[in-house]
């Protein structure tokens, strides 16, 4: 996608936002400029700034966390056909599940701080990487694996230079795919039994105070945050993953 | 250089492919292992390879048994096996990044090995270096194979295994890869074992022929010492020969 493309969605649904809110013309729905100032009001004199930081931070944890436990564990089932078969039925059974209805379970155990929020995004993150990269490395050609063997790799070297590279691209797939979600359930955390994070920040502005431009910076802050995690995977993919965009 | 003493190999519910099976290569020959599919073909050179075990017998390379891969044997498969996501020249270095890991280990890489990623003079003679940037994926079937082959000979080996290596190029391609191999083989000195299913290649590169059946208990040998000339291919003997082997594979002894 070209950057120019991208700009100019950009500017088309801005207008569709002027257009809509002039239409509109009631205080639920602000004009875009109008928000933009707020935005900008709020970020340098008001509490914008924290509440985007607690909300970024509570979301990359949770990336990380999931990367880091994630990976190893689908590399270890994915090159294992024994470990597969004993933990493939569990992975089946709770892959499906919709983690954002255990909100009340995870809060009710881990408390009402960043600790469960964390762990809630985890979970969502933990089972999209562990399955994609489990997949990714079980579907390794033979033929592989046994040529790479045949130049003297052991289980090491087969992990350093074949199985790690290979799970790469399937890591950064499967964090593409799950940020929306990730910051939706970020939302719902944040929407109650706190003081900080963007969630927060728009239902507090919304439903209490009735500042609907400092919602719509909020609802910005929290698309910005998003957008900014999307972009970051996907250089991160051209980074590390240059083969997948040869020719 | 090989040695099979009354190796007995089969898959699990099925027939032994080789039932105290004898076999011997001396250093420096060239052999091709012919038979139909499903013969045992590619088994044997995974026995051969380290990367299978006899279930009774033993296999002995330079006199020693076979308990995993030995860093001096090339093994070159049909599918190329390069990683996808290497240039051609992190491809060829491969092996060598390998021993780098492990270090002169003796069991990993020889223990004389001492580290190092020069492979120019590899990509250099396989006609490789205008390519040495470019992933697998956007080079041709013999390109990749050149590079497979250059990561082979990047180690040294002086055993080199080869299965079905060219049967997927066409038949130019195909030509050229069969003088290049054994132009290498001369240079560096390598005994040969190349799996094929196809008479001409078998006639071609062996220069004794080992024709394997069904169920194989002794080895059938064809010698054929004229596929070190040039010019054999076009020859009347090779026509004979590949007439000879056509009959011998459609009605087995």
């Amino acid at each position: 996608m070209k950057r120019r493309d991208v700009a100019l969605a950009f500017a088309a649904l801005v207008l569709l936002w002027q257009a809509a809110a002039m239409l509109i013309a009631l205080p639920i729905l602000p004009t875009p400029w109008k928000v933009a100032q707020v935005f900008v009001d709020e970020l340098l004199n008001g509490s914008l700034g924290v509440n985007f930081l607690a909300s970024f931070w509570r979301v990359t944890a949770s990336m990380l966390l999931s990367v880091a436990l994630a990976a190893p564990a689908g590399l270890a089932l994915g090159q294992s056909k024994r470990l597969n078969r004993i933990f493939s039925p569990v992975i089946y059974l709770l892959y499906p599940i919709p983690k954002v209805v255990l909100v009340p379970v995870v809060l009710l155990v881990l408390g009402i701080g960043d600790l469960a929020k964390i762990v809630l995004i985890f979970l969502i993150l933990f089972f999209q990487v562990l399955v994609l990269v489990r997949d990714q490395a079980a579907g390794l050609r033979p033929e592989l694996i046994q040529s790479v063997r045949s130049l003297g790799a052991g289980r090491r070297a087969l992990f350093r230079y074949v199985y790690l590279p290979a799970s790469l691209p399937a890591i950064l797939t499967a964090l593409r795919q799950s940020i929306g979600t990730a910051v939706a359930v970020l939302y719902i955390t944040e929407s109650f039994a706190t003081k900080v994070g963007l969630g927060y920040y728009i239902v507090f502005n919304g439903g209490t105070l009735l500042d609907y431009p400092a919602m719509y910076a909020g609802v910005v802050a929290l698309s910005l945050l998003g957008l900014g995690l999307y972009f970051t995977v996907d250089w991160l993919e051209r980074w590390l993953c240059p083969w997948q965009y040869a020719g | 250089m090989i040695q099979l003493r009354a190796l007995t190999f089969g898959y699990p519910g099925q027939p032994p492919i080789f039932d105290r099976f004898d076999w011997s290569v001396e250093r420096g020959e060239a052999w091709a292992v012919l038979g139909p599919s499903g013969c045992g073909k590619t088994t044997l050179l995974y026995l051969l390879a380290g990367l299978r075990f006899p279930s009774d017998g033993e296999v002995l390379v330079n006199g020693m048994r076979l308990t995993r891969p030995r860093p001096q044997t090339g093994l070159i498969l049909q599918d190329y096996g390069l990683l996808p996501w290497a240039t051609v020249r992190e491809n060829v270095r491969l092996g060598l990044r390998v021993r780098n890991f492990y270090g002169p280990d003796g069991t990993h890489a020889p223990a004389e090995h001492r580290p190092s990623l020069d492979v120019e003079a590899w990509l250099g003679r396989l006609g490789l270096l205008p390519f040495a940037e470019q992933y697998p994926s956007r080079i041709s079937g013999g390109q990749r194979q050149r590079t497979a082959i250059a990561r082979t000979l990047a180690l040294r080996p002086d055993l080199l295994l080869m299965d079905e290596p060219f049967s997927s190029l066409d038949a130019p391609t195909r030509e050229s890869l069969q003088t290049l191999t054994q132009e290498l083989c001369t240079e560096q000195g390598l005994t040969l074992v190349i799996v094929t299913h196809a008479i001409e290649e078998a006639a071609v590169l062996g220069r004794k022929i080992l024709l394997l059946g069904p169920h194989n208990t002794a080895a059938t040998v064809i010698e054929n010492p004229d596929a070190a000339r040039t010019d054999f291919r076009h020859s009347d003997a090779y026509q004979s020969l590949c007439r000879d082997l056509r009959q011998r594979m459609e009605s087995p002894a």
